[in-house]
């Protein structure tokens, strides 16, 4: 083979590109798809992925049940989505095309493994005949490729020789589509050759395997002439500085530790595994060179537990599950609130109610962590709002933890937590300075010398953080209503509703002590005002860009807090002709604001263990705003 | 003078709350004795702390002048947890009962005694759930007649300190709330030994379950039915040690004439590392309401969870060096744009 015929391909310039890779679950499409995406963002686009997997480890192979997918958006431009409709899908098997041809732009690119394409394989995918001779395909550039066979023969040598068997030589066959589509967007693989050996570095024999299997995916597009044109997307020009790739439990992980180094607290992170959380778990644990203690309870209720301990015992405590697993933690949430000890409930959502959709998002989450506690139980509530942006919410739940000691919950989703995106690395130094939001108090606060454990600062209405330790200090803490400023057991009629009403009122503190609401109306005359939260925000940032350029005049908000609501936006509904929300649930937020501004906020609401498209916000807002017309 | 040189006495470990136990409860006297054991051993009411969960005896804290909390039902051990990782340098004391440890919270329990973190665990059974107003409990004999069971309870009881010894928890011992000294010998092992101590203590519920245990703390009975377990020891039991218990071939326990039992007398080892010994002995009784041994069934040593824990952070720090934020943020594939 030989290089030779690259020069006669034309290379077209593109300003982004959708790639979906969608196969069986044991064909490695997480992988091949995270591999693309460093290879891409090395390529210095912008880029956002969803990768989408089902909940079961092994479904049956070759079943749409069985489909794993990983899309990839990358841009010259500034993205704020994983993009809507796919320019090319790699489908490794018959079930992959049968699920997400439909999504594919119509002229798109489709690259099929024909070697899966057996009549039971078919079968399987619920294909009476194969949608490969039957016209399924005319609206589409097909490309077959038997991408089984080619791997096997890149490795004849590597199987005769005994270096591994059939089966294993067949495994590698997601690198070799790896490698096409590489050289398909003139991607330099030299980086995945060296994560290979790095990845395989105990076992050559498998790691040279899966390298020659990606140099011959990027030789058969070399060499072969089914493949007319080459594409290029160039670097994006993002704002200056040095940049990673970074998931969002990845970054929630980080923020913890940034968290923990900022505030000079060690880390205690007590959880139960659960997804789509424990990837959080996963990274801590291999963090404790920060003095990061990792702690797998026995059950979430015990992780809550072990959490409201290491808060008494003077640690930066977190937790973190998914909605079934806060459930279970809502008891002992009410304690930690009523004994106001600092610590962080993350909430990485999933499509529920009960078991629900493991491995999708979605954003229903909100009002149990607002509401799902017996009693009049409030604890301020904050979201992330995309992959990057899990690392600085770590750090202001703690910070919002440390200064007002209270838990509180902060929302991430599965979307987030598994999706990734480019992150200009922050100056460490500019990172908030949590160590100023507390001080364990070690003396008494009486004049006759005593301690008396509930009273309060005037300005943050916080409780003084005292520790075990110091003596003069000892004190009871528990879950009965505490008579304010000696903490005592109290059953006054009288005071459990001034303790009440004070609950509510150091949750307003948290919202007068905010920075202004952040509105982006670049015309300045807006009259539509769309309001979200969480993970909706770059689609609906998508979204606002296209209307804007289409000439629509609208404004748009994002709330990182959810309780309290930042004094400001009750006026700042009531100033907007519309105001609009969508969320992946059923219009929680939506109700919550009409609720608490009266204003007549209209609502779009899709739980389908998706992101929005962006097209389908423009749509919706559009409608919203306008009418009708659209 | 600092406090550390001032001996203290049971005073200083007593809190200026009223006691709210019913008049004649057991749990007056644990209290007592408690309080009298920890100015004994030299503990510090600063470097305490009691974590109790729900039920009368979960009120136990506030009557201590150490640090305290009242956690939520059967939730004890894992707020004890976390606060033992995050601690060393305190004694961290569990008070809960046979409802709130065994039926709410026995999952806590039993993986707080398998992980074998450094607390020591005081389990108040009075067969009877006194908090809301008598029902039947995990400890009830079959057939209990209460609110809930008007016709008998029809689950068979969990003997806890075989419950405890089937999870090798480290340290094993029953005592009686009334007998003070054997209490406090009891709680000073538990307070000496390092990972999970777990005391049984036999507690009348005078209101609800009046005389459970009559035949180990009343007069006239309790001589004729306590076995009292002593390290080193054959076991022999009555005013005359004239019973004594022995080892049948299949590893269970018998309770024979002395004269009979000869060479066959079992000699009470805690120590023995293998729990099946000890086991056989918490299986002697059905229930307390004829020969029970009290005392130290098991004691051992084993590494403790949260050292262990912090262990392997100063091993990680030893081998990557004290974490840098810069280095980990950066520890990826990084690129720069200019
Ligand atoms: S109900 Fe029973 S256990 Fe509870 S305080 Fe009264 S006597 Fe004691």
């Amino acid at each position: 083979m030989s290089d030779s015929s690259t020069a006669e391909r034309e290379r077209i310039q593109l300003s982004s590109a959708v790639v979906r890779f969608a196969g069986d679950s044991g064909d490695g499409m997480q992988l091949t798809g995270d591999r693309f995406t460093t290879q891409t963002a090395l390529a210095g686009n912008d880029l956002a992925t969803l990768p989408d997997f089902p909940a079961e480890i092994r479904a049956p192979a070759g079943t749409l049940a069985g489909v794993s997918s990983f899309q990839l958006h990358f841009s010259d431009q500034d993205i704020h989505t994983p993009g809507d409709a796919p320019d090319v899908l790699v489908a490794m098997n018959p079930a992959a095309l049968q699920k997400h041809l439909s999504a594919l732009k119509l002229g798109g690119i489709v690259i099929v493994n024909t070697d899966a394409f057996t009549e039971r394989n078919l079968q399987k995918a619920g294909y009476e005949e194969s949608p490969l001779d039957d016209g399924t395909m005319t609206d589409y550039q097909l490309h077959e490729v038997p991408v089984t066979g080619l791997t096997l023969r890149a490795l004849e040598r590597h199987i005769e020789e005994g270096e591994l068997n059939k089966k294993e030589a067949e495994r590698c066959k997601n690198m070799l589509a790896l490698g096409l589509v590489s050289w398909m967007y003139s991607r330099p693989i030299a980086e995945t050759e060296e994560w290979l050996e790095d990845k395989f570095s105990s076992k050559p024999e498998i790691a040279d395997a899966n390298v020659t299997a990606l140099r011959a995916g990027w030789n058969y597009g070399n060499t072969t002439e089914a493949f007319a044109f080459t594409y290029e997307v160039k670097a994006a020009k993002l704002t200056p500085g040095r940049y990673r790739n970074i998931t969002g439990n990845q970054a929630m992980a980080y923020g913890l530790i940034a968290a923990s180094v900022r505030s000079g607290l060690p880390l205690f992170y007590g959880s139960y595994p659960i997804t789509p959380a424990s990837d959080i778990l996963h990274e801590l644990a291999k963090l404790k060179h920060f003095g990061a203690a990792t702690y797998q309870a026995e059950d979430e209720i015990a992780a809550m537990g072990s959490v409201i301990g290491a808060a008494f015992g003077g640690h930066l405590a977190v937790t973190a599950s998914s909605g079934p697993g806060i459930a279970l933690k809502a008891e002992a949430m009410g304690l930690a609130m009523i004994t106001e000890l600092p610590m962080v409930v993350i909430d990485v959502q999933r499509g529920g109610p009960s078991t629900g959709l493991p491995t999708k998002t979605e954003q229903s989450d909100l009002f149990q962590l607002l509401y799902g506690r017996n009693g009049e139980a409030p604890i301020p509530v904050i979201a992330a709002s995309s992959p990057a942006d899990c690392f600085h919410a770590a750090i202001e739940a703690a910070r919002i933890a440390l200064t007002y000691r209270t838990p509180v919950a902060l929302l991430s989703d599965g979307y987030l937590a598994n999706s990734a995106e480019p992150w200009r690395l922050p100056s460490v130094d500019a990172l908030p300075a949590l160590d100023e939001a507390f001080a364990f108090t070690t003396e008494p606060n009486q004049q006759d010398g005593g301690f008396a454990p509930y009273l309060r600062d005037e300005d943050t209405l916080a409780r003084p953080w005292a520790l075990p330790g110091p003596p003069g200090l000892e004190h009871r803490l528990g879950g009965i209503e505490k008579e304010e400023g000696s903490g005592h057991i109290s059953y006054d009629p009288a005071n459990h509703h001034a303790q009440t009403e004070m609950r509510y009122a150091r949750l307003e503190r948290i919202g007068a002590q905010l920075p202004p609401l952040e509105v982006i109306d670049p015309s300045g005359e807006a009259e539509v005002l769309v309001v979200g939260w969480g993970s909706t925000k770059g689609p609906l940032q998508a979204a606002c860009h296209d209307l804007r350029a289409r000439g629509r005049k609208v404004a748009r908000v994002h709330l990182r807090h959810l309780a309290p609501l930042h004094p400001d936006l009750a006026d700042l509904l009531r100033s907007y002709r519309v105001v609009v929300c969508p969320e992946n649930n059923m219009g929680q937020l939506a109700m919550l604001l009409r609720a608490k501004t009266l204003v007549d906020v209209k609502t779009h609401n899709r739980v389908t263990g998706q992101p929005f498209a962006s097209s389908e916000l423009v749509e919706v807002i559009e409608r919203s705003g306008w009418g009708e017309q659209a | 003078m600092t406090t550390n040189e001032i001996k203290l006495t049971k005073k200083d470990f007593t809190s200026d709350r009223e006691v709210r136990w019913c008049p004649g409860c057991g749990d007056y006297a644990i209290l007592a004795t408690v309080q009298s054991l920890l100015a004994d051993v030299g503990a510090r009411p600063e470097k305490t702390v009691f974590i109790s969960g729900i039920g009368c005896s979960s009120r136990f804290p506030y009557y201590m002048d150490t640090y305290g909390f009242h956690t939520i039902h059967g939730r004890a051990p894992t707020v004890a947890t976390g606060l033992a990782i995050t601690r060393p340098d305190l004694d961290i004391w569990i008070v809960t009962g046979d409802g709130d440890g065994l039926s709410i919270g026995g999952n806590h329990l039993m993986h707080t005694l398998r992980r074998n973190v450094n607390l020591n665990i005081l389990l108040f059974n009075n067969e009877i759930y006194g908090l809301t107003k008598g029902q039947y409990s995990p400890t009830s004999p079959l057939g209990s007649v209460h609110k809930s069971t008007p016709m008998g309870s029809l689950d068979r009881p969990v003997n806890p300190v075989s419950l405890a010894l089937g999870a090798e928890a480290t340290y094993v011992a029953r005592s009686i709330d009334t007998d003070r000294q054997h209490l406090s010998g009891v709680l000073r092992g538990a307070y000496e030994h390092r990972g999970t101590s777990f005391v049984e203590i036999y507690q009348n519920c005078n209101i609800f379950n009046d005389g459970a245990f009559a035949a180990l703390r009343e007069k006239g009975q309790k001589e004729h039915n306590q076995i009292r377990l002593v390290p080193g020891e054959p076991i022999t039991f009555g005013p005359e040690g004239e019973r004594a218990v022995i080892a049948e071939p299949d590893g269970s326990m018998r309770i024979v004439p002395t004269e009979e039992a000869g060479e066959r007398v079992v000699v009470h080892d805690p120590t023995r590392v293998e729990p099946t010994t000890a086991f056989a002995l918490s299986r002697l009784a059905p229930s307390p309401t004829g020969p029970t041994p009290i005392g130290v069934f098991r004691e051992v040593d084993r590494p403790v969870y949260d050292d262990e824990l912090r262990k392997q952070v100063a091993a990680a720090r030893e081998r990557y060096g004290e974490g840098d934020l810069v280095e980990l943020l950066e520890g990826g594939n990084v690129w720069d744009v200019l």
